[in-house]
């Protein structure tokens, strides 16, 4: 547990949306799946992510249908709504770039080798 | 898009709130069930698996509450959970909830009620259509200074002026078949009501081509107020002739309600055409050009003329008029007012004397803010263990400010409807109030709108501003340390806002009750310096001869035989006539006069504009008034013998040049007549209290006859039995002749008026500045030695002297009774000068006043530190050790 990374402020959002992107799912399959693509490596506080959702949800990002969970109970389904689709695109873009300019920065510069 | 979603998802969750809580709810259940599902998978009781899923998930209210906050719909919610609460929080404490609603209550109104009435004199204009563009003409501030034929000159030759309207106040007696009385009217011009653009309630006005000539439109418009009390509503009365002064008048309609005069203070019962006059009064006034009779000029300005270039027009045909008759034109330069208050005449004191009172209204209400503030810093103080929690609990900074903002508004509303109620009677009782029972004189104040939403804002205004007193209370607040280490905190070690706000709050009270012992220590001198004349112990009587229907010859002989009569009463001592009699509002009447060696009488050559009283010759007997040298008048100074005058000593040094010397010498008059003095009397007070030393003049009554008479009956009778006793003799010579006997201390009632209502007014607002204080004390001590009871009771224990209890206990809120008192009084001394205008002597110098303010104030501390005092000794050190 321990060497789970604090999420950035913000970053949340931007993995919910990568979470979706790959097909409906419901809050708990969402923080799942998160789990799975950062092979656990991110520390996420389970309620932190209604809240989150809702914001997205309000922003018309997600779209939000009922239906059944694979373990046969009533669920929430979250999906991508195009404008969603359209931001993930750009937050990843940023963030790449972000990411980037941090691990250039970051990373062994000529002085120092 | 975006916009159109999240305005649609806001109303949508908006009024699906329960819903939406309901799913938000089942949602976060599923998520915990799923939670469980793996648990249970991974070797788990279903039971413990449920339970770890829960641990796992958190603060379920907390998220749910940050998703009811990403809402943003919410606030409403929020809203009614903060309302529920301060409820909750004020009903738990009814003292203070009590005391700071009736706080605002008196302060808001206060505020409301000033701002009625200054909004129903001085801001809304007349009831008649674009009231904006109407004007008084006035002669400098002089409004009732026109004579009829200068009103058709300047109607005729000035270009700025849609048309111009003239009026003149007056009595009459209006016989309608049955109970003839004396009505008050406006004689108008033709155009009068098409210059206002009113519409007839029923009937219809006079038009200017309704005039041809003099007596030619026997007519008479009634009032709605006049209709509807002497004609109960009858609207068969248009085309009915009615009898004014004996002649025959056609009632034409009835002028609409709320209509009653071009000025607000003076309720009109009839309007008659200008150009009936000479029949009415039988005197030829309208064709005079040197009698300036009119009461009020008024003119709607053409379309896109400015008051500047209409004043400049004016002023063309001022001079035009001063070339073609010089010897009767010598005003000064005109100038425009606004209507509604006769000009310059009214619209002066009352604007600045209504100012004055809304800006004391305003420290009143700062006073209380103060206070409140105070009280409210007190009690975050009290509570900040509850904010602690609250903070550590998860709430939020903004969520618990919030929540003590809503309490306040709460509280500033509450005191704001309750005053505005209170100021509501208060204005609707000041509407009906007749201060002057011989005028139809009241303040037409109904509140409207305008009141209701001023009341509002300041409610409001105040509710933030002492609820944002306590803000950075919370905003500093630790709630660790707080919570460790109890609500003691630091106390007594440095100057808080708290106490900047006691030391403001006292001060401003300090001023207000300086003003208003000034205020008062100035009407009690004015009630008792010399007028002049001596108004205890007589009675007047005010009759007119003209309405009566005596003309001629036989006015002075039937004055002689009322005084005669009168003076055949026992117990009478001596009776005196006077045309007017001094200090009768609205003014006394004046006449040039010239030393005795000017030959060119023009107006610019006058030594004086003296008063002028015409008197029977016992009259300075009745009145009380001393004769310093030579003699009074006797029945023989009439006109058949040289003309005669009695002067007062401003008017001897003045103008004749010498006190010792001044009977025997003469003086001139405009019509060029010499005049001899045959008497000095002593000075007194004519037109107004506050007046200086002016020349007076008095003239006997069979040299200048008069028809308008006042007799002045001394005697040291009980007043009603003599009044009685007046009435019957004087029914005696004629039955018909209406008669109103007053007491003369009485009928001073209405010049006093002015000082008298800013007496009233500043000594309720002292009052109000009193309680303020007396509140903000007890409530400062009462704190203060709550919060240190501990302590106290420590020092107790340790064997500390009464005095020392005190001392520790109530200094400070003492020290800042003592500063900001201080501090009032300078600045209250200071703000009396501007009282000097309003209230007769009202002077700061005054060691009473002084010892006054120093007095009240140190009672109020006195008894509001009183019941803290006794807490602050009465200390069990034992049961407070115990139970803390």
């Amino acid at each position: 547990m321990t060497d789970q990374a604090q999420l950035l402020p913000g970053t949340l959002d931007l993995l919910i949306l990568r979470a979706v992107s790959l097909g409906p799912l419901h809050g708990y399959g969402i923080l799942l799946r998160i789990g799975q693509i950062s092979a656990n490596a991110l520390l996420i506080e389970q309620g932190a992510l209604y809240p989150g959702l809702f914001r997205l949800l309000r922003q018309g990002l997600l779209k939000a249908s009922s239906g059944t969970s694979e373990n046969n109970r009533r669920a929430k389904f979250y999906e991508l709504t195009a404008a969603g689709r359209k931001r993930l695109q750009q937050e990843t873009a940023s963030w790449n770039r972000l990411a980037g300019a941090i691990a250039a920065a970051l990373g062994p510069q000529p002085e120092e080798v | 898009m975006r916009v159109l979603d999240s305005i649609r998802f806001r109303i949508v969750t908006l009024f699906q709130r329960s819903k939406v809580n309901a799913e938000m709810e089942e949602e976060l259940r599923s998520h915990i069930a799923h939670r469980a599902d793996d648990l249970e998978r991974s070797g788990l009781i279903r039971t413990e698996a449920e339970r770890r899923a829960r641990v796992e998930f958190g603060g379920r209210e907390k998220y749910k509450e940050e998703i009811r906050q990403t809402a943003g719909g919410n606030s409403i919610n929020t809203f009614k959970q903060d309302l529920r609460f301060s409820l909750r929080v004020l009903r738990k404490s009814p003292g203070f909830t009590i005391t700071a609603v009736l706080t605002l209550t008196l302060a808001i109104g206060a505020n409301a009620v000033v701002f009625g009435v200054l909004n129903a004199l001085i801001l809304r204009p007349l009831n008649v259509p674009q009231a904006e563009r109407l004007f008084v003409i006035q002669h400098g501030s002089d409004v009732a200074s026109h004579s009829y034929p200068d009103y058709l000159d300047l109607r005729q030759r000035n270009q700025s002026f849609d048309d111009v309207a003239v009026f003149a106040i007056g009595q009459s007696g209006l016989d309608a078949g049955k109970d003839p009385s004396n009505v008050w009217q406006y004689e108008t011009s033709g155009n009068y009501f098409d210059v206002l653009r009113i519409r007839p309630y029923i009937g219809r006005f006079f038009h200017a081509s309704d005039e041809h000539g003099p007596n030619s439109a026997p007519y008479v418009v009634l009032s709605y107020a006049y209709w509807h009390s002497h004609f109960q509503d009858d609207r068969t009365v248009v085309g009915r002739v009615v009898r004014l002064n004996k002649h025959p008048f056609t009632i034409l309609g009835v002028a609409p309600p709320g209509f009653q005069g071009t000025i607000l203070f003076f309720a009109s019962d009839i309007f008659v055409p200008i150009v009936n006059h000479e029949q009415l009064y039988g005197d030829k006034n309208l064709k005079a050009r040197g009698i300036h009779w009119m009461f009020e000029m008024v003119g709607r300005l053409k379309p896109g003329v400015t008051a500047a270039q209409a004043t400049a027009d004016l002023n063309s045909v001022d001079s035009y008029l001063k070339k073609s008759y010089p010897k009767e034109e010598s005003n000064d330069p005109y100038t425009l007012a606004r209507p509604g208050l006769h000009g310059d005449y009214l619209n002066g004191p009352t604007r600045a004397f209504l100012t004055g009172l809304m800006l004391l209204a305003g420290l009143i209400l700062l006073a209380a803010c103060a206070n409140l503030g105070s009280l409210f810093a007190a009690r975050a103080a009290d509570r900040s263990r509850e904010v602690a929690l609250r903070l550590a609990l998860g709430s939020s900074r903004n969520r618990i400010l919030r929540q003590l903002l809503t309490e306040s508004a709460l509280l500033s509303l509450a005191g704001g409807v309750t005053g505005l109620v209170a100021s509501i009677l208060l204005l609707r009782r000041l509407s009906v109030w007749q201060p002057f029972p011989r005028f139809p004189l009241h303040v037409p104040v109904s509140p409207d709108a305008g009141v209701y939403l001023v009341a509002l804002v300041l409610a409001l205004m105040s509710g933030v501003l002492f609820g944002i007193v306590p803000a950075h209370q919370i905003l500093r607040a630790n709630p660790y340390e707080i919570v460790k280490a109890g609500s003691t905190g630091v106390f007594g070690r440095r100057i808080t806002v708290r106490d900047v706000l006691l030391v403001v709050q006292i001060a401003i009270c300090a001023v207000l009750v300086t003003s208003s012992i000034v205020a008062v220590r100035g009407l009690m001198r004015s009630m008792h310096s010399n007028f002049g004349f001596e108004p205890r112990n007589a009675m007047l009587v005010d009759t007119d001869l003209t309405t009566a229907g005596y003309s001629g010859e036989r006015v002075p002989a039937m004055q002689r035989r009322m005084i005669d009569a009168l003076q055949a009463i026992p117990g009478v001592d001596s009776v005196g006539s006077v045309n007017y009699p001094p200090l009768e509002p609205p003014g006394t009447w004046q006449g040039l006069v010239y030393t005795d060696t000017t030959e060119d009488l023009s107006p610019s050559n006058a030594a004086a504009d003296p008063n002028m009283f015409n008197i029977s010759p016992d009259y300075f007997r009745a009145s009380g008034t001393a004769l310093l040298a030579g003699r009074a008048f006797t029945w023989h100074d009439d006109t058949n013998a040289p003309r005669v005058a009695v002067v007062n000593r401003e008017f001897a040094s003045e103008i004749l040049g010498s006190v010792p010397d001044a009977v025997g010498r003469y003086f001139k008059l405009r019509d060029g007549a010499r005049v001899r003095v045959v008497g000095l009397v002593e000075d007194g007070k004519y037109a107004n209290l506050t007046e200086g030393q002016k020349p007076a003049m008095f003239f006997p009554l069979l040299q200048s006859p008069a028809s308008w008479i006042w007799l002045v009956v001394r005697s040291s009778r009980d007043p009603q039995e003599l009044a009685a006793a007046m009435r019957s003799a004087l029914r005696d010579i004629d039955p018909g002749m209406a008669l109103a006997i007053r007491p003369w201390s009485t009928e001073l009632g209405g010049t006093l008026f002015p000082s008298r209502m800013a007496t009233v007014s500043l000594g309720v607002l002292g009052m109000m500045g009193a309680m303020l204080s007396f509140t903000g004390i007890f409530g400062m001590a009462a704190y203060s030695v709550s919060k240190r009871l501990r302590e106290l009771g420590i020092r107790i224990a340790l064997g500390a002297k009464r005095k020392e209890v005190l001392q520790a206990a109530l200094g400070r809120p003492l020290r800042l009774l003592v500063f900001g008192s201080a501090a009032g009084l300078v600045l209250g001394l200071l703000a009396t000068r501007v009282l000097a205008y309003i209230v007769y002597q009202a002077t700061p110098r005054d060691p009473l006043v002084l010892a006054g303010v120093v007095l009240a104030m140190s009672l109020l501390g006195l008894v509001a530190t009183w019941v803290p005092a006794q807490r602050a000794l009465s200390v069990n050190p034992l049961v407070l050790l115990r139970e803390e």
